[in-house]
């Protein structure tokens, strides 16, 4: 289990990282969301050994202070892999096997590359590999000697929309069967949610906020922090008691974060308004709404309902699409 | 805590040979000139600089290394857009060969301009004999292939898009020459000319041979100031002169040090034949194959000629010791002795540059470090500035007594020739190391592997050839050494530029014959080990 403390790293005496404390149990997946420049990649530097913190890191209970990265036992994949270029395929996935002279490393190695569903890649080189074959060569590479703990920097970012949607999926169910404990770095909050158990929120060089997925997910902790986790607007005061009755909710907070698809456009429900602007995706129609006692919200409407500008609409409310951010935010 | 004291670790073995065999000759010498009979008298050094003669060594000095610069950028930038930027057969050879005349030793350099412009000379009619233009030819001989090399590298990565656009927008080729392609290349071509200044500027064996009485740069006045005049005091301050105007010479250049990224992938287009257009190319590259053959092959013809007639003779005598006793030792010896030494300076050099390379090129965490960092680097690049005859004298002067009495030992040459090529082996090595992925080495190091494993993982697989052709460049330079060595060489244990500038001092068509044959034969050499090293085809080699 890790354990972090009160962690800090600042470059030059400018703070990147201000007393980050988490747990993370064995078996888990943790998604350390956040946008650039938020610490979240020198957090996962921190715990790799390769920048100086102050506080306390542990692993099992066990202080990390002065063991160097490379016997941490953590291994570390990077956004665009890094493979050894000069390296075959079968030689960067048996690298850490060969430096332990594990017995019978060219079937962990087989066994590896056909976890990644890359079967037969062995005398590849990196450079005739296509960026998400490479992006699984060096996820088996960090897989092969089973690290007390996978820390993953942006694994998917470096890869096109499609193809990133594909591999989230197949690095969760990887992650899974391998039984990893993980620590991944994302700006992506789909790619979290795909993958992660557990999320923590970074903004600032700080953790505001962390739990299971699904706590973080519906009860954002505050206005910056629900908006980062793709909910569309945060509406406050009159508007947010307005909403949240409309919503049938009790009026307990001054702010309520919604999601684009909480209000739709509706035969019968309890708002009305003016559609302002409306563009057309392949599923729905998105629509800005001027909503009487709300002022422009956001909402959907079906492909068959024709909603254009200066049309009067009437929408419905779906209350788990919205969260309430408590006071004091 | 850790990070400062593997860097300090790593450092301190090259600081400490920079330290004692480069930093306390070169204040040895300079403390010369300022204490005399232990008190301390800066009014000597003042009333040097004063002298007539002192200030016509400077003039000279400056002027000369500034035509030697012009020519060398006016030929070699055109020449480099030929090589470069155009295709036609031979243009590998081409490149290749105009590499050699970098490290051809100086000596020999000069011996070949006098067989060509020397009275008896084919082109003898000229009577450049011991003028100043054919001091500049000289500079530029050597000068040409630094910027041929730095400006052709940085041509060839540039991106052809910027330039298409322009013609497409209507810009003629000369306008988009002057508008898009210069200012893109400004930065190669400033730093190829501050390099090429410094050389110039230090130029020592090219002067000594072929400015005879009448022209002296401060370099050779610095030889003959110590060992013809013994007047070690003026030595010692136009020494300082030197280091001075040097020093600040270096810190310019490397805040204008552009070498591409060697690492990086480029896709620019296969480039086109030559067309009309790119006569200033094909002139000036003919110019420079004049500039570099002639001299080359006036030596060739000249060694094989004895009495006017065909002959090996002059080769065969190279196991002599010449006519009237001129050497002390067969040519033959001086040879192996050239070779032994070189050996000896490229492991030491090589050794001392790889650590320098590690140290410098690592990524610094914070600004501090980075600041030692390259401070470090700059401090390593010294030896490419300070005078190689400042160096040798202050080895005399500084090592002659115990606990550092070095004057007898053999090892004395090849460590003052190993850090002669210590800035070259260096500047080859950074940018490589400077390009790999720093992210690279941390993913090794996070699946388990230690420091030195790291090391073999990441750096050695895109190092080795780089480290090859730093010891064949190391190699050369110090087969051609003429500065340093020319004090430190013992009289029983000659280097060949020593030999054959021994030859040429000495009366009689023999040992002129020998000191020619000597000087092919030390081309020869040079100029295999530096063909060899082209082969390996490393972008940073020769690019400062």
């Amino acid at each position: 289990m890790l354990s972090l403390r009160d962690v800090s790293v600042s470059y030059d005496g400018a703070p990147a990282l201000l007393d980050a404390s988490l747990d993370l149990a064995d078996g888990q997946v943790l998604a350390v969301l956040g946008p650039s420049g938020s610490g979240k990649s020198t957090l996962l530097r921190a715990i790799a050994g390769l920048e100086p913190s102050s506080g306390r890191m542990s692993w099992d209970g066990d202080d990390l202070a002065g063991v160097p990265t490379h016997k941490r036992g953590f291994a570390l994949m990077f956004q665009d892999g890094q493979l050894f270029g000069h390296l075959t395929v079968a030689r960067n996935v048996g690298y850490a096997l060969r430096l332990r002279r594990t017995p019978d490393a060219a079937a962990r190695v087989r066994e590896l590359l056909a976890l990644v569903g890359l079967e037969g890649y062995e005398d590849r080189l990196p450079a005739t590999l296509s960026g998400g074959e490479r992006q699984r060569v060096a996820l088996a590479r960090s897989l092969a000697v089973r690290p007390r703990l996978l820390l993953l920097d942006e694994p998917l970012s470096a890869l096109d929309a499609g193809l990133r949607g594909r591999l989230a999926t197949d690095l969760a169910r990887i992650l899974r069967e391998a039984g990893t404990t993980a620590l991944m770095v994302t700006h992506d909050h789909e790619e979290a949610f795909a993958v992660a158990d557990r999320l923590a929120v970074m903004r600032d060089g700080r953790i505001v906020q962390q739990g299971g997925i699904g706590e973080v997910w519906q009860a954002p902790a505050d206005a910056a922090t629900a908006l980062f986790l793709g909910y569309a607007r945060v509406l406050d005061g009159e508007a947010a008691h307005t909403l949240l009755r409309a919503a049938g909710l009790p009026v307990g907070t001054d702010a309520v974060a919604v999601r684009r698809s909480a209000l739709a456009v509706a035969d019968a429900g309890p708002l009305a308004g003016t559609v302002s602007s409306a563009r057309v995706t392949p599923g729905q129609i998105r629509l800005v709404v001027d909503v009487d006692g709300l002022g422009e919200v956001d909402a959907v409407a079906r492909l068959d309902t024709h909603a254009a500008p200066g049309d009067e609409v009437v929408l419905g409310v779906d209350a788990s699409r919205l969260a309430a951010i408590p006071a004091g935010h | 805590m850790r990070r400062a004291l593997s860097l300090v670790g790593l450092a301190a073995v090259p600081l400490a040979v920079l330290g004692v065999f480069f930093v306390l000759p070169v204040s040895g010498m300079i403390s010369e000139g300022f204490w005399t009979d232990g008190s301390f008298d800066p009014g000597a050094v003042l009333e040097v600089l004063a002298r007539p003669r002192v200030h016509r060594v400077i003039w000279f000095t400056v002027w000369s290394a500034c035509a030697g610069t012009a020519v060398s950028l006016l030929l070699g930038v055109p020449t480099a857009h030929l090589l470069h930027r155009r295709r036609f057969p031979g243009r590998r050879v081409l490149r290749a060969l105009l590499v050699v005349p970098f490290v051809l030793p100086t000596v020999v350099v000069g011996v070949a301009f006098r067989e060509l412009i020397g009275e008896a000379g084919p082109l003898g009619f000229l009577g450049l004999d011991g003028s100043a233009a054919a001091i500049v030819a000289g500079l530029a001989f050597f000068n040409v292939a630094v910027v041929i090399r730095a400006v052709g590298a940085a041509w060839e990565s540039l991106d052809p898009r910027p330039a298409e656009a322009a013609a497409a927008l209507g810009a003629s080729p000369a306008y988009v020459f002057r508008t898009v392609t210069l200012p893109a290349l400004r930065p190669a071509i400033v730093s190829a000319a501050s390099v090429v200044f410094l050389f110039c500027a230090t130029a020592f064996g090219v002067v000594l041979t072929l400015g005879g009485l009448r022209y002296s740069s401060v370099e050779t006045e610095i030889y003959l100031l110590t060992t013809n005049l013994l007047d070690l005091q003026a030595a010692a301050a136009l020494s300082i002169v030197q280091l001075l105007a040097i020093t600040a010479l270096l810190a310019i250049t490397s805040r204008l040090r552009a070498v591409p990224d060697p690492t990086l992938a480029r896709s620019t287009a296969r480039p086109p034949r030559p067309s009309r257009g790119d006569w200033p190319g094909m002139v000036a590259t003919g110019l420079v194959l004049l500039l570099v053959g002639l001299p080359i092959a006036a030596l060739v013809v000249g060694s094989l000629q004895v009495d006017d007639g065909w002959s090996l003779a002059n080769y065969r005598a190279l196991d002599g010791t010449g006519s009237r006793q001129a050497l002390l030792v067969p040519v033959t010896d001086a040879l192996v002795t050239s070779l032994r030494t070189a050996v000896d300076a490229t492991w030491m050099s090589l050794g001392l540059g790889v650590l320098v390379a590690v140290v410098v090129s690592r990524r610094s965490r914070s600004r501090a470090e980075r600041r030692a960092r390259g401070l470090l680097d700059g401090l390593f690049m010294l030896p490419l500035g300070v005078s190689a005859v400042t160096l040798g004298f202050g080895f005399l002067i500084t090592l002659d007594r115990p606990p550092l009495d070095l004057r007898d030992s053999l090892l004395l040459v090849p460590i003052a020739q190993a850090l002669v090529a210590l800035p070259l082996v260096v500047r080859t090595l950074v940018p490589v190391l400077g390009g790999i992925d720093d992210r690279q080495r941390q993913a090794a190091a996070s699946l388990g592997a230690g420091p030195l494993r790291v090391f073999a993982t990441v750096d050695l697989p895109t190092m080795w050839k780089p480290l090859l052709a730093a010891a064949g460049f190391a190699f050369a330079v110090s087969l051609g050494e003429f500065g340093a060595t020319s004090f430190l060489a013992r009289d029983d244990h000659p280097t060949m530029p020593i030999v054959i500038f021994h030859l040429i001092g000495h009366p009689g068509a023999m040992n002129y014959g020998m000191a020619l044959a000597a000087s092919v034969v030390l081309a020869a050499c040079t100029a295999v080990v530096m063909l060899v090293v082209e082969r390996l085809r490393v972008p940073t080699v020769g690019a400062f």
